[in-house]
This record gives C-alpha cells, sequence and structure tokens, in this order.
C-alpha cells in the first residue's frame, strides 16, 4: 500500500492535499485496491456547499459501490472532469487523480485528520 | 454450435420477411387519411429483416449457449433450482387459461377465479396464514407490498412515528431495499456467530418508532432460527411485525409453517419453493400472506366466492391499492396450482425432507475439503467459506469458474455476506444421490486442482461458449445496444 | 416414490448413514417441537398426470378465451397475432429452466437474447438506453416517476386523466407510501386538457405522465406539453403501446425523458393478465438513475464478443437500501418472447400490424356510426381503439355481444362515471371483415 507524505488522511480512506484555502481530495491506494477495478465517478456540483462528512461523490467498481465523505467542510471550486470518461485513473494513480478541489471553510477540520504514519497504523489496524 | 457468434441484425437483409398475414379484406384506405402527417414517424424502426428459418436457427443457437436446469445440476443456493415439471407448462398453455382477457365478463372466467380461490387457500395452509393475494410478481414486489401492508396496518391505528424496519446483516439485499422504497428507514442488526438473530442486539434496537422486522427462515445461511418464537413475542411485545420472506421455505413445507412461528406477513417465491419456472431472470409470482387482522389491507381485488360463483371484491376501502395491473401473473400461479395438486400434502412434505437429507449429505462430504463455518445440521442449503487447505490464493471465484469447465452450474457465491468467500449450496430435492456425488466428485477434484494446478483454476473457465468477461471494459464503454458496427472476432 | 422425487428407500439409508443420522427426522431436531405442525397438511393427495390433466382442463374449460370469443376487448391487453416459431423458440428448455445470468460465460444465450430486445426496443422507442424489462407496464410507469422525482429533487407527479386507470391506481399506491403527491389532470375531449395541466405544473413538479396513444386509443399531441413541462425543468413521461410505434412518431422524436409501456402485445399471450412485461427506455443522461438490469458488451479473455450484465452498482444486490429501485428479476422469459415477436414480424410485419389495426378500427368505427345509432365519442385521431355512446347501457350491449360469441369493448363507465353507455372498441390485425360486419349487426339491434 502506497501513502504520500504531506497530506492529510480520513478515517474514510479518503486524502487532502491543502494548498492556501484550496483543498484537494481524493482516494487512497488502500480505497481504490479495496474497490477493485473503479468504473465509475460520480461528481458534485461546483459550487455546492458540503459540510465535513456529507457525502461529496459515489466510486463504483464492477461489484461495489461506495459513498465517498467530504472530510473537511468548503465549497465545491473545481470537479475532475477527466473522471467521467477515465473512471480507471484513480487506479492507476490515486494520488494524482483528485476528485474535488474545495474551498475549506475552517481549516480547524484538518485537525481531525491523520497524517502519513498515524493512516499506515489506522490501516494496519483495518486490516 | 458453442461458436456460433453473430446478432440478428448482422443476418438481417433488407426485404427478408419471417411473418405471414392475410390481406387487409377491409375496403383499401390510406394511412395518411387517418392519421395526420405530424403524428408520422419519420424514421423506420431499425427492426431485423429475416427469414423464418434465420429466426428458429439463431435463438436454437442461442440456447445452446445456455445452461438450465434441464441441462443439468443447479445447486445454485437461495434460489431454489429444482426441476420445473412438464406437464405445468401444458397446463398453462391450456387455451382456457392463456386466451382469457384480464378484464372480460367475470361469468365467463370462473374456471381462472376458482383456481385462483384455490391456491390462496392452498397457500394459505401450507404457510399458516389466513388469506393469501397472488397480485405481486416476485419476491421483491410482494416484500414491497407486505411492507406496505405492515405500514397501513399501523397508520390505521394511528400509530405514525413507526418509521423503521429491523433488518438482519445476512438478509437478501431485496429486504433493505424493499423497505427503503415502501418509505421505511432500516435498522440493520448484526448476526450472532451461528448467523442467526443476536437476541440482545434486537432488544436494543426495539422502540416504539419500530413498525416490523424482516427474517428469512431457515435464515440465508441454511439454519433455523431456533429463538424464532422469543424473537417474534419480542417483536410483538414492542408493538412491531414481523415479516417472513419465504425464499427458504423449501425447507419446511408440511413440518413448520411461518404462521405458528409468529410471523403475521409472509411472501412465497412460486418460482422457488413451487418447482415454476426462473426463465432466465422471470417471470416469477410472489403471492403475499396474511393473519386475519390485516386481510383488509391486502391489495384490490380479492377473490371471494359467493355461492357457487367467484367474484373479484374491488370494495375494500381499507386496502393499499393496487401494486401491478390485474391480478398477477396468473400463467405463473397456473403451474404452481399443477405443482401442488401433483405433489399432493404428504408429498410437500416430502419434498422438504428430501431437500434436507440432500443438503446434510453434501455438507458432510465437503465439510473435509472446504470450510464450513457453522457446524451444526443445517436445513435446504449450506454455506461453505472456501478451500480448507489454500496455499495459492484460489479465490470462490476461481472454484466457481472450474466448476463449468466440468458441466456444472456453480452455487451461490459471496452471499450472504456475513460469511467470507461464501459458496453456498442448495441442492434441491429432486436430485439423486449419483447426481450430488459426481458434483462432490468434481468439488473435491478442484480442491485437488487448487493444490497441484492453480492455474487451471484461475484461468476458468476454459470450455465454455465464451471465456472469463471483462465487466469492467463493459461498464465502462457502456454498449448497451448493437452500434451497427461489427469488429468482432469470429 | 413420487416422479420427481428420485431417492429410493435404500438411498435414503445410505445416505443418513453417510451423514451419521439415524433417519430424517433427525434432520429436524432444531426445529422447537411447539413449532412443528404435528398434523398432516389439508390438501389433496397427490394426483397422477392424468388425474391432473382432467383437473384442470375441468377448469380451464369454465373459462372462455378468445379462441372461442371474437374479441373486440383491448384497454391495455391485447389480441395480437402470435407467430407459431415464438412459442417455440421460447419454450427451448435451455432458456426457460435458466436462472437469472449472473453466471455469463454459460448465459450467453438469455444476455445476447437480451441485448437484442434492448436495441430493439430503443430503436422502437428512440431512446438511447433501456433495461432488460420490468414486472408490467403499470410498474414500469411507477419507476418511469420514480426516476424523475429523484432527478428533480421534487416531490409531486402529475398525471393526464387520459392513462390507463390501472397505472395510475398501481402509481397512486406505490407513492402513497413515498410520500409523493399524485396530482390528476383533466381531460377536455377525450384527450388531456393542456391549459388545466398548464395550470398544475409548478415548481414541485418532478414529472408530467401522458400516454399515447391514450387509454381512448386517442393519439394525444405533445408538442405543447413538452415545451411546457421542460421549460419548468421536469420531466415528460409517455407511457406507450410499442405496437403503435409501427406507424407512430417515437417518444424520442417527440422529446420524452422517459419512456414506459406494455409490452404484452409483443408475441404474449393475454393470460388473464400475466405475465406481461414493462419496458423502461430513457435518455443517456438519465440512464444511472434508472432502475433493473442492463445487459452490456464487453469481450471475453480471448477478445471474443461476449455479453454481461452491467451497471449493477445500481441494483439491491449491491446497493441494499440506497439502490434505485428493490427491484431484482425482471420478466426474462416475456423479455425473450417480445424479442423473438419483433425479430419474427420485423421492421415490415410491425408496420403491418400497425397499419392493419388502425384501418380495420376505422372501418368499424364507421360501421358503428354508419346509421347514427352509435355515435363516435371523441372526433379525434385514434390508432387501434375509439369510443363510441348509444342510447343502451353498455353491460347490456356486451351481454347481448356475448350471446353471439363476441367479447365487446371496455365498459367506460366502470372507470370514468361520466362516460354513460360508452363502449372503447379495440379492433386488432386478427379481426377479419366478416367479424366486424358481425360486431355492427349486433350492435345495431340491441
Amino acid at each position: 500500500m502506497e501513502t504520500k507524505s504531506g497530506l492529510f488522511y480520513s478515517q474514510d480512506h479518503e486524502w487532502v492535499k491543502v494548498e492556501g484555502n484550496k483543498a484537494y481530495i481524493g482516494i487512497t491506494d488502500y480505497a481504490q485496491h479495496a474497490l477493485g477495478e473503479i468504473v465509475y465517478v460520480e461528481l458534485p456540483t461546483v459550487g455546492d456547499e458540503l459540510n465535513a462528512g456529507d457525502v461529496f461523490g459515489v466510486i463504483e467498481s464492477v461489484k461495489a459501490a461506495s459513498d465517498s465523505y467530504i472530510p473537511v467542510s468548503g465549497k465545491v471550486l473545481e470537479v475532475n472532469e477527466a473522471l467521467s470518461d477515465s473512471p480507471q485513473l484513480v487506479n492507476e494513480d490515486p494520488y494524482g487523480s483528485w476528485i474535488v478541489v474545495v474551498e475549506i471553510t475552517d481549516k480547524a477540520d484538518l485537525d481531525d485528520l491523520m497524517n502519513e504514519q498515524e493512516y499506515q497504523e489506522f490501516c494496519e489496524k483495518e486490516a | 454450435m458453442k461458436n456460433y457468434n453473430r446478432l440478428i441484425f448482422e443476418l438481417s437483409k433488407e426485404g427478408r420477411k419471417a411473418y405471414s398475414l392475410p390481406p387487409c379484406d377491409i375496403p383499401e384506405v390510406s394511412v395518411d387519411d387517418m392519421i395526420p402527417a405530424s403524428f408520422v414517424r419519420d424514421n423506420e424502426p431499425e427492426l431485423p429483416e429475416v427469414s423464418e428459418v434465420d429466426v428458429v436457427r439463431h435463438f436454437t443457437n442461442l440456447s445452446n449457449k445456455n445452461y438450465g436446469v434441464d441441462t443439468g445440476f443447479y445447486p445454485l443456493g437461495s434460489c431454489t433450482m429444482k426441476y420445473n415439471p412438464k406437464i405445468n407448462e401444458d397446463m398453462a398453455a391450456l387455451g382456457g387459461f392463456a386466451n382469457i382477457h384480464p378484464i372480460q365478463p367475470q361469468a365467463t372466467v370462473q374456471g381462472a377465479l376458482e383456481l385462483m380461490y384455490e391456491l390462496d387457500g392452498m397457500l394459505s395452509e401450507i404457510s399458516g396464514m389466513d388469506r393469501v393475494s397472488l397480485q405481486p410478481a416476485a419476491g421483491a414486489h410482494g416484500e414491497l407490498t407486505g411492507l406496505m401492508i405492515i405500514k397501513a396496518y399501523h397508520e390505521n391505528r394511528g400509530d405514525k412515528k413507526r418509521n423503521k424496519i429491523i433488518v438482519p446483516d445476512s438478509a437478501h439485499g431485496t429486504n433493505p431495499a424493499s423497505a427503503a422504497v415502501a418509505g421505511f428507514e432500516i435498522v440493520e442488526i448484526e448476526s450472532d456467530e451461528h448467523g442467526a438473530v443476536d437476541l440482545d442486539k434486537l432488544k436494543a434496537v426495539l422502540n416504539d418508532d419500530i413498525a416490523g422486522l424482516m427474517l428469512t427462515n431457515p435464515s440465508t445461511l441454511g439454519l433455523f432460527e431456533t429463538n424464532i418464537k422469543q424473537i417474534a413475542d419480542l417483536v410483538h411485545e414492542a408493538g412491531g411485525l414481523l415479516y417472513y420472506d419465504g425464499a427458504n421455505t423449501n425447507a419446511i413445507m408440511g413440518i413448520a409453517r411461518p404462521g405458528d412461528m409468529g410471523f403475521d406477513v409472509i411472501h412465497l417465491n412460486l418460482h422457488k419453493t413451487f418447482s415454476t419456472p426462473h426463465g432466465g431472470g422471470g417471470p416469477g409470482s410472489g403471492p403475499v400472506g396474511v393473519k386475519s387482522e390485516l386481510v383488509k389491507f391486502l391489495p384490490v381485488p380479492v377473490i371471494e366466492k359467493k355461492g357457487d360463483a367467484y367474484i373479484l371484491d374491488y370494495d375494500r376501502p381499507e386496502s393499499i391499492g393496487k401494486v401491478k395491473s390485474f391480478y398477477g401473473n396468473f400463467g405463473v400461479a397456473v403451474k404452481a396450482y399443477a405443482y401442488i395438486l401433483s405433489m399432493g400434502g404428504e408429498g410437500l412434505k416430502d419434498v422438504s425432507r428430501k431437500a434436507v437429507l440432500n443438503a446434510n449429505y453434501m455438507m458432510s462430504k465437503l465439510k473435509k475439503y472446504y470450510e464450513l463455518p457453522m457446524e451444526q445440521v443445517c436445513k435446504h442449503e449450506f454455506v461453505l467459506s472456501g478451500l480448507l487447505e489454500n496455499d495459492n490464493d484460489i479465490t470462490t471465484l476461481d472454484v466457481a469458474k472450474r466448476l463449468l469447465d466440468y458441466g456444472y452450474h456453480p452455487p451461490t457465491i459471496y452471499f450472504p455476506l456475513i460469511v467470507s468467500n461464501a459458496i453456498m449450496i442448495e441442492p434441491t430435492e429432486t436430485e439423486s444421490p449419483e447426481t450430488l456425488d459426481s458434483f462432490i466428485d468434481i468439488m473435491i477434484k478442484i480442491a485437488e486442482e487448487a493444490k497441484e494446478n492453480p492455474d487451471i483454476l484461475k484461468t476458468a473457465p476454459h470450455d465454455t461458449p465464451v471465456r472469463r468477461i471483462d465487466e469492467a471494459k463493459a461498464a465502462r464503454s457502456l454498449i448497451l445496444k448493437w452500434d451497427g458496427i461489427s469488429k468482432h472476432k469470429e | 416414490m413420487h416422479r420427481y422425487l428420485p431417492h429410493t428407500e435404500d438411498d435414503e439409508r445410505l445416505m443418513l448413514e453417510s451423514i451419521g443420522a439415524k433417519s430424517t427426522d433427525d434432520l429436524f431436531t432444531d426445529i422447537p417441537s411447539e413449532l412443528r405442525l404435528g398434523r398432516k397438511l389439508d390438501l389433496d393427495n397427490s394426483l397422477s398426470e392424468i388425474e391432473l390433466s382432467d383437473r384442470m382442463k375441468a377448469l380451464s374449460g369454465k373459462n372462455k378465451g378468445s379462441d372461442e370469443l371474437i374479441c373486440f376487448l383491448g384497454a391495455g391487453a391485447y389480441d395480437h397475432y402470435i407467430p407459431s416459431v415464438v412459442k417455440h423458440l421460447v419454450m427451448r428448455s435451455e432458456f426457460y429452466t435458466a436462472y437469472t445470468p449472473y453466471q455469463p460465460e454459460i448465459s450467453q444465450g438469455t444476455l445476447q437474447a437480451i441485448f437484442e430486445y434492448q436495441t430493439m426496443i430503443c430503436s422502437l422507442t428512440g431512446m438511447d438506453v433501456t433495461n432488460a424489462s420490468m414486472y408490467d407496464g403499470a410498474t414500469a410507469c411507477v419507476e418511469a416517476a420514480m426516476m424523475a422525482v429523484e432527478n428533480a429533487r421534487r416531490s409531486s407527479i402529475i398525471v393526464s386523466r387520459t392513462v390507463h386507470p390501472e397505472v395510475r391506481a398501481v402509481l397512486k399506491s406505490y407513492m402513497r407510501f413515498r410520500d409523493v403527491e399524485v396530482i390528476e389532470a383533466d381531460m377536455a375531449d377525450g384527450i388531456t386538457d393542456v391549459e388545466k395541466l398548464k395550470s398544475l405544473v409548478e415548481a414541485g413538479t418532478a414529472g408530467v405522465i401522458v400516454q399515447n396513444p391514450n387509454f381512448f386509443g386517442i393519439i394525444e399531441d405533445l408538442t405543447e406539453i413538452e415545451k411546457m413541462v421542460h421549460s419548468n425543468k421536469a420531466l415528460l413521461i409517455d407511457y406507450v403501446d410499442p405496437i403503435s410505434l409501427g406507424i407512430l412518431k417515437s417518444p424520442g422524436e417527440s422529446g420524452v425523458d422517459i419512456v414506459a409501456g406494455e409490452g404484452q402485445s409483443l408475441g404474449n399471450s393475454l393470460s388473464f393478465g400475466g405475465p406481461y412485461l414493462g419496458f423502461l427506455a430513457t435518455t443517456s443522461k438519465l440512464m444511472r438513475k434508472m432502475p433493473g438490469r442492463i445487459v452490456g458488451q464487453s469481450e471475453d479473455v480471448d477478445g471474443k464478443r461476449a455479453f454481461v450484465l452491467t451497471l449493477q452498482a445500481r441494483e439491491q444486490h449491491i446497493r441494499r437500501y440506497k439502490a434505485t429501485s428493490n427491484i431484482c428479476s425482471n420478466q426474462g422469459l416475456n423479455a425473450l418472447t417480445a424479442a423473438i415477436y419483433m425479430t419474427t414480424m420485423g421492421k415490415q410485419g410491425l408496420k403491418e400490424v400497425a397499419e392493419q389495426s388502425t384501418k380495420k378500427a376505422h372501418y368499424a368505427m364507421k360501421q358503428l356510426t354508419g346509421s347514427g345509432k352509435y355515435k363516435l365519442m371523441f372526433n379525434k385521431p385514434f390508432f387501434k381503439e375509439f369510443a363510441v355512446i348509444g342510447e343502451t347501457a353498455s353491460c347490456k350491449v356486451n351481454d347481448e355481444l356475448l350471446k353471439h360469441n363476441i367479447l365487446g369493448g371496455f365498459e367506460l363507465d366502470k372507470e370514468y362515471p361520466e362516460l354513460k353507455n360508452s363502449l372503447l372498441i379495440c379492433v386488432t390485425e386478427k379481426r377479419t371483415k366478416a367479424q366486424i360486419d358481425k360486431l355492427s349487426q349486433v350492435m345495431e339491434v340491441v
């Protein structure tokens, strides 16, 4: 399982990369592996206001469907349209394939997330 | 002909036809004079143009690429793939059944109404309920109808806060889905280590907002819920009702009845327990049975007998209404009726006894090679959890696909969800010990192959009309109809 | 020994020995004794095949089918011609004794037939995508309404009163439990009252359901309705007769969002109301909101074309309570029947069935209204059904017709109390000039 330094991680296996007020959000290598071959990513609408814990999309593989929960509150600035045509990008490069970009409402939300090492330990426990 | 690989559209040639109609014998008129041009379609539908021989060969070749109960052993757990008697097909095709219009005068369909009335009585007797409606078209449709009845019951009592249905985590996927469609919230409870209802966990969620509990008995693990009476009492004391998912009724006919266990609403699957064919995915039939205090909520119409006549009773103000056009899948009901008459009361009991005997026999033989998570007497089916010895990372899917090479339909796999690598085997009563032994031998052989030649499993099947299919490609490219371009390999 | 149960006494004994049980009763000790039935089921004894057949024929003989009666009854179930090959092919037991095609390698027959069915339904309706079929037309229409509700996240559905009464009844029972309001839009002179419909459509309207040809057989003009529905960001749902699409404009051409319909007339026998099949078709945009099984094309590991169930992540066995619908089965064998029917009739045949039905219906209308005893109730373009009104109670007319072995039309006052003394007459391609003339002669003297 691959992780990346400098990212925040949620217990629902999402990663968050913070750039100023913006947060790029995707799913981790662990998550894409658990789901298997991803065939569809349902994206939110730009402008949606989401609270931490809200469902922001659905990721479907052949045999499973998984809701994605937004780890930080914010307004959706951008969605990764490339995933509509090529959902397999999430399998191929989970940390390069962000799903949404949000404008973070409250950076304190980040305090509830894990760092790389904590996340690795979390995954070991889950397995 | 297993290599046949043509779509009917690829056989089409302009001008060919496979039908004949008599010449139109009324004075010649033009459609243009009757229907304004703005209502007439511009482009003709792209239906095939083929000869009658083309139609017959095409669909016969397609049928050869299928596997049915008539082809061989079909131990698909939870689906009760028993033999589908031929005489039942003949009976349903009788002109007096197949060619009657649903709204012709009731005096001209007395035989059909009598059959439905009698079938209601037979199913009530078998299940221990007071009345049965034949209207629902399938098991999931029966569930939905039953849940609507439960909701109507609570609302009718003025108890409007009961908006939750309890569903065990071992349940069929349709259970929570049906409850959601009926407008309920779902409370899922974890099963105990035997896959049974955990009484403490049940008590913890019972409340005055619970409308009912949905349960399969025997459970989806093929095990009888021995605490069913306590479960029923607990749910009833809390003001809820008990719903019985009849998928596993083949284990208990003539032996125990859901009505006597405390269930208030049930559905039965005529296409499982009562031998009507599955048809490659339907039509099914999912009659719903209820206890007397719920009869008034059944869908309209209800068939009643008045003197010597049978009538369709629509005057039922507290009914949930209609859940389907007309009266249900009548043609399926005819076959189930014929089956019950063929078996008789004692015969049905023997069905369940032999179904349970077959399952226990297979379980006792296979548990030496495959993991049996719950070691106890099973009912009509049992669940294994992958290979006992598995050093080569063989999956349950690999085992299933290898069975195809040996000419068997695999068991249900990866269900119930609470057993990892589940292999759910339901032999049914119509299989002889010789058939079971042959299948057992192959399962043992596969377990050997898993040790000695794992690749042959991982790349299985080898000997089928097509081999493993790229499901991800199907879901990504989404070719859901013929695009007119044939790029396939012959 | 019963003919369906292969176990000899010896078999049973040896199997029990192998299990380590003394008797089959030992296998039921997990059922508490107070729950055991403890008596025989109160059902008749087993019947032999001859006895069964006699008993069934006696029951069937109490019904009068369309092979004995000349059928002018339609109203949602139709006596169209079924070519002989249809039944022969559907009764291939590899088709009808198979389960749902969850093991695609040995289910290519079922899967490809559904793929072909999907292609033909899309072509007929002019829509992008369809599923492998629903229980019947009414439940397909309910699912269409739910798609609209989910899509718009609004909670009201408007349905025209010219939509089949059974469809409206089923819609109402489903929606009552989902807290979706169903509003009926009134009719004017046999068609949807567009002005009244306009006044009903508002911000909470998720979808509008119309039927075409409508319950009275009349072809509705969707032009204005389509504009109005879409300008309100609601969806237009069209309930159609598939046979009519042999000649009538397809819903796709009319800008419809979801098409639902009853597929019985595509080769399925009347069977007292079922089993039939519902079809449901929509646009690519709404594809993922559509419930039910769908077959897609793919390849196997050798690159060979192969078919498989796809888009399964929408379905109950994966999504459980979050599924788009609780539907699990389709009407597989009925969809196969429809596919074989559409193939056999083909491009020319379906058109000819539609044309002959139209022509014969119009001939019947002229014969019935010729003397002035009956009047055409609504003077509008119609397909294969039309309503006539006379001086006599419709049930009386039908009683008289039955004496002449004619199954008369639907008595409209049963569902529309204001339409007294009126019958909805249906004429399919199967009716002959002589049969139509007989109908009009008998009705003339009632």
